[in-house]
């Protein structure tokens, strides 16, 4: 399993344009992405779930990845939430 | 080859197949299932119908609009296809028993609620989202289709009667013409399709069956016929008028803006005849020079007791203001004879075409017309006036109208009230007597208005609305046409002009007849002004004038 933390840095959050591409990209690979904040953690897939934790501007979350492609996963996921969020 | 009939209310013809609207309900139903793994499979294929439709959407808007635009309708594809938002319906289908639509809503509504109590204005906003998403996938489980139409082709669109909330919502681009089961010809889609210039029929009724849906259908608004499928001769016929009326619609069109002026230079004014405020905008869409009738009648037929000065004010000043100083002529109350008012208290008679009417009934009950005369005189104010009397029979009838007109004038005047001193006076010309006494009436007045339906009717001593005297009401009789030539004679000595504004008026039979006594003005309908003006244009009235002149006159014409 691999795992990283991010602070976001988006003004309003994990929004639905950063969140619907980050579907698009976890579902390039087979792993299983799970963002976690505080006690609540969802799988990312689901979009509204996702949506629905209410992430905003400078809440730390942490994002594991579990699976067979996880290494490739993990950096482009963090890359990604680095460039978007 | 079906033919249905119903009643046209906008005329042109249209081919296209036949497409019954769809209606949108109201309430979903909410019922219990005995199938659920077929109702889970039901939810599967309308969900991938909302997942394609918003692809298809997707794609548009990243062609118009760029892949921002089309973000949106990637989310929403997301959403659609959520995981959790899946299980929530999977669980009140299969555990619950809910049909499809009704496991849609609920989740539609516990998703949207979560959204809504979050706390961040942005989030809260995406409650609308989830919304979205799930009317589309119950749009596609109730095989409802947004807009009414579904098709990739423009169709003619069938339907019971179609709501002003409805037509609204129309794809026009699709629709090429209209079939109503019920309706009349002041329904919106009646409405609707002669602002849209095509055919539309109303009262079908059963006639049209849902079998003949996608069918090949032609309507033809001018005559109310509607074919299916219709046989090759009756089609040719079709598509040749079809192309006949468009052919003509691009050629008066191409009128307007050009003079009502005949081949050897002479002019005519071409003018429409009007009901009220309403039919003004069709008025100057065709291009006519002014209203040469505005039958005031309206106002009193609309109410349950006489039309206050200040309700026909507004109602005058409204037209005379939206012409834009082109001149308009209202004719004073023309009521009796077949025009009964139920609050005028009139007894009946035992000939109400000879009675008490019109200018009489003003003049017997001078209350009236003063209320009458003091809106007119007021609207004056707002734009070029005629006021004009109806059934004169004698020089001191328009005397004493005259009188009151001054009286009027005098009180507004008094009272500080603006009105204008160029209001023309006029008189119309429909019985045999104001013929006869033309050269008189002609040094009392600005303009006479031959009103061609009761002047033929009086003449002819006819009765227009007895179907059996159809031979004997005869408009082209030379006792007519003799009549308007002595008309115009009496009033060009006087400097008087004249119009007429009856029926005849747009009879193109005569056209060449009225250049050629020298009738100043045509009142016609708003329709009947370019196909006039085209006629006009074509004549040449120094070659027809004197055999229009000797014909009045001729022993073979003195039928």
């Amino acid at each position: 399993m691999k795992s990283f933390e991010y602070t976001i840095t988006d003004p309003v959050g994990i929004h639905a344009r950063p969140a619907g591409i980050l579907v698009k990209e976890i579902k390039k690979y087979s792993s299983t992405v799970t963002v976690i904040k505080g006690e609540k953690s969802v799988n990312a897939l689901k979009l509204i779930a996702l949506m629905g934790m209410g992430i905003k501007q400078g809440d730390t979350v942490k994002v594991t990845i579990e699976g067979a492609d996880e290494e490739a996963a993990a950096a482009e996921i963090e890359a990604f939430f680095k460039a978007n969020l | 080859m079906i033919l249905v009939q119903g009643k046209g209310v906008s005329t042109g013809v249209a081919i296209g197949p036949l497409y019954f609207y769809q209606r949108a309900k109201s309430t979903i139903t909410r019922c219990e299932v005995a199938d659920t793994d077929a109702e889970w499979n039901r939810f599967k294929e309308a969900q991938a119908k909302a997942i394609e439709q918003l692809g298809e959407l997707a794609e548009k808007a990243r062609k118009e609009a760029g892949d921002e635009a089309a973000l949106l309708f990637e989310t929403h594809q997301m959403m659609a296809e959520d995981m959790e938002y899946e299980e929530a319906i999977q669980t009140a289908i299969q555990d619950t028993k809910l049909n499809a639509e009704a496991a849609v809503t609920d989740t539609s509504v516990q998703f949207a609620e979560m959204f809504a109590s979050m706390e961040d204005p942005y989030f809260q906003a995406r409650a609308a989202d989830v919304k979205d998403v799930s009317s589309r996938i119950i749009a596609a489980l109730t095989g409802v289709i947004q807009g009414g139409i579904n098709s990739p082709v423009p169709v003619i669109l069938a339907a019971d009667d179609l709501a002003p909330s409805e037509t609204v919502q129309l794809d026009k681009a699709k629709i090429l013409g209209f079939i109503t089961e019920g309706g009349s010809g002041s329904s919106h889609t009646a409405i609707l399709a002669r602002t849209m210039g095509i055919p539309a029929i109303i009262g079908v009724g059963d006639q049209l069956k849902p079998e003949y849906e996608g069918k090949e259908v032609i309507i033809d608004g001018s005559t109310g016929n509607v074919t299916i499928d219709a046989d090759e001769d009756a089609k040719a016929h079709l598509l040749k008028k079809m192309e006949e009326q468009k052919k003509m619609r691009e050629m008066l069109e191409q009128l307007k803006g050009q003079p009502n002026e005949t081949l050897d230079g002479q002019k005519i004014k071409v003018y429409c005849n009007i009901g009220g405020p309403d039919d003004v905008p069709a008025v100057l869409n065709n291009d006519a020079g002014g209203v040469g009738l505005f039958r005031s009648e309206f106002l009193y037929l609309n109410c349950d007791d006489f039309p206050s000065e200040d309700v026909q004010f507004d109602a005058y000043k409204k037209v005379l203001s939206d012409m834009g100083g082109k001149e308009v002529v209202i004719r004073t109350l023309d009521i009796g004879a077949d025009k009964q008012i139920g609050y005028f208290n009139m007894p009946k008679e035992e000939n109400p075409a000879l009675g008490n009417r019109a200018l009489r009934i003003c003049l017997n009950r001078p209350e009236i017309f003063h209320t009458q005369l003091r809106a007119l005189f007021r609207a004056s104010a707002f734009g070029k006036l005629g006021i004009m009397f109806p059934m004169v029979t004698s020089v001191w009838e328009v005397k004493e109208a005259k009188k009151m007109c001054d009286r009027v004038r005098e009180e507004l005047t008094k009272e500080g009230i603006p009105f204008s001193e160029d209001v023309e006076i006029g008189i119309m010309i429909e019985t045999p007597a104001a013929v006869l006494m033309s050269d008189r009436l002609a040094k009392e007045v600005d303009f006479f208005s031959c009103g061609t339906n009761d002047l033929t009717q009086y003449t002819l001593a006819c009765d227009r609305q007895n179907a059996d005297l159809g031979r004997f009401y005869n408009p082209h009789h030379p006792a007519v046409l003799r009549a308007l030539k002595m008309v115009c004679d009496n009033a060009h000595k006087n400097g008087v002009w004249v119009g007429i504004c009856g029926e005849l008026g747009a009879d193109l039979a005569l056209t060449e007849t009225f250049l050629s006594i020298g009738i100043d003005e045509l009142s016609v309908s708003p329709r009947s002004v370019l196909p006039l003006r085209q006629k006009i244009r074509e004549t040449d009235v120094s070659q027809v004038k004197e055999k229009v002149l000797a014909d009045l006159l001729s022993d073979e014409n003195a039928i």
